[in-house]
C-alpha cells in the first residue's frame, strides 16, 4: 500500500498537508532533544555531549527497522522507496565541507531552522548563510559541475556491496550503533562541562 | 536533577531519536523519500531568482536544470512544506519546555559578534557543501543511512569526520 503518494493513493494536496505535519513532528522531536542548541550540538565534538550521536543513529536504526518491517508485512513496497543515489566524489567533498561547517557554525540546516523557531540568532544567522552557500553553488554551477557528477555508481546500497541481506546489514549495523553508544556515555562521563 | 532549571531538561535522547525515526518511517511511507532540509533552502533560493532574474534563470544552467527536474513551485515542494513545520514544531515544544528567547547561544570565551561572523561563515560552508553532496544531514546522512544507500553512509562519515578532525583547532568556538 505504501508508499503512499507513488502509489497515487492520497492526492497531492493531502501529501502537502501531510509533509507539514511531518515537519512539525521532526521540528518537535529534534527540539525536545536539545537540537536547537549549537553548544548542545557542538558538544558532538568535544565529547562533553554526545546527544547528537544518540539521536541520531538511535533514528536511523528505528526507520531502518520500521522499513524492514513494513516491508514484511506487506505494508509498504521498498522498490518504490528513493535510494539516494551515490556520486562517490561529491559524497565526500561535500560531505568534507558541510563538516567544516558544522563545526564552524554549529548547526546543520534542519537544527538551525528548529534553533530560530524558538529565538535564536545565531541560527539566523547560519540560514542567512545557507542561502549565500546555495547561492554561490548555483551561480558557479559550470565550475563544479563535472566533480557534481563525477563517479556516479548509481544507487547502490551497503547489504549489495558488502554482499549480505538487508536483515544482516541491519543487524550488524545495530551492533555497530550500540557499541557507539557505549563510548559516547563514557565520553560524557570523561569530559564532562556543568554549563554549556 | 530537581535543581535543574526547566529549559535545560530535554527529552531522553534514545527515546528522541526512536521518535526522530518514526517520524523519517512517515515520511517515507507517505511520500516514498525521507526528510530533507537543505532542499527547502534551494527551492527558496531558486524561486527567488525566478522572481528577480526571470531572464537570468533561463540562460543559467543549474536552474534549467533544477526546472527540469521538480514541477510544480515553491508552495507546492514536499520539503518547504516539511520545514515550515519544522517551525511550527520547534516553536511548540520550546514554548512546552519554556525555551522561547530571542538569544545568541556563545562560548563565554568568545562575543555574539564573532559567534554570528562564524555562524555565517559555517551556515555558507554548510549550504554549498549540502548542493555538492545532494543534501545534508537530514536528508543526505540520515534518510540516505534508513534506505541503507551507501552515499548516505559516506555522507555521514564524511560530515562527522571533518567535524572531528577540524573540533581542536576551533575550540574556543565552543568550550
Amino acid at each position: 500500500m505504501g508508499p503512499l503518494i507513488v502509489n497515487e493513493i492520497i492526492p497531492e494536496g493531502l501529501n502537502l498537508f501531510l509533509a507539514f505535519v511531518i515537519g512539525i513532528g521532526f521540528g518537535f522531536v529534534l527540539e525536545s532533544s536539545g537540537f536547537s542548541s549549537s553548544r548542545k550540538l557542538a558538544g558532538m565534538f568535544y565529547g562533553y555531549d554526545t546527544t547528537v550521536l544518540k539521536v541520531f543513529f538511535t533514528a536511523a536504526i528505528t526507520a531502518m527497522l520500521g522499513l524492514l518491517f513494513f516491508s514484511l508485512f506487506g505494508w509498504i513496497d521498498l522498490s518504490l522507496v528513493y535510494i539516494n543515489p551515490t556520486f562517490m566524489t561529491s559524497a565526500i567533498v561535500g560531505g568534507a565541507i558541510m563538516g567544516a561547517g558544522f563545526i564552524l557554525g554549529g548547526y546543520c540546516p534542519g537544527t538551525s531552522f528548529c534553533a530560530l523557531s524558538i529565538g535564536k540568532l545565531d541560527a539566523l544567522a547560519f540560514i542567512g548563510g545557507l542561502f549565500i552557500g546555495v547561492f554561490i553553488f548555483a551561480e558557479g554551477y559550470p565550475l563544479w559541475e563535472t566533480m557534481y557528477k563525477a563517479n556516479n555508481m548509481g544507487a547502490p546500497t551497503m547489504n549489495t556491496i558488502l554482499g549480505v541481506s538487508r536483515g544482516v546489514f541491519a543487524f550488524l549495523l545495530i551492533i555497530v550503533a550500540l557499541a557507539m553508544f557505549v563510548v559516547g556515555e563514557w565520553s560524557e562521563k570523561k569530559f564532562p562541562r556543568d554549563e554549556y | 536533577m530537581e535543581q535543574t532549571d526547566r529549559s535545560k531538561r530535554y527529552l531522553n535522547p534514545y527515546v528522541g531519536g526512536v521518535l526522530l525515526g518514526l517520524v523519517l518511517l512517515a515520511a517515507n511511507f507517505v511520500s516514498g523519500r525521507g526528510l530533507g532540509a537543505s532542499g527547502a533552502i534551494k527551492s527558496a533560493v531558486v524561486s527567488t531568482m525566478e522572481t528577480v532574474a526571470p531572464q537570468h534563470v533561463a540562460t543559467t544552467k543549474f536552474y534549467t536544470e533544477y526546472s527540469g527536474s521538480h514541477d510544480g513551485g515553491f508552495w507546492h515542494n514536499w520539503l518547504v512544506l516539511e520545514m515550515l513545520g519544522v517551525l511550527v514544531g520547534g516553536f511548540a515544544s520550546g514554548a512546552i519546555a519554556g525555551r522561547l528567547k530571542w538569544k545568541v547561544e556563545h562560548s563565554p570565551k568568545i562575543t555574539s559578534k564573532r559567534r554570528i561572523i562564524f555562524a555565517v561563515i559555517g551556515g555558507i560552508l554548510f549550504g554549498f557543501g549540502s548542493q555538492l553532496g545532494r543534501g545534508c544531514t537530514s536528508g543526505s546522512a540520515l534518510s540516505g543511512m534508513a534506505v541503507l544507500s551507501v552515499g548516505g553512509f559516506v555522507s555521514m562519515a564524511f560530515i562527522f569526520g571533518t567535524a572531528f578532525a577540524l573540533a581542536y583547532f576551533v575550540r574556543k568556538l565552543w568550550i
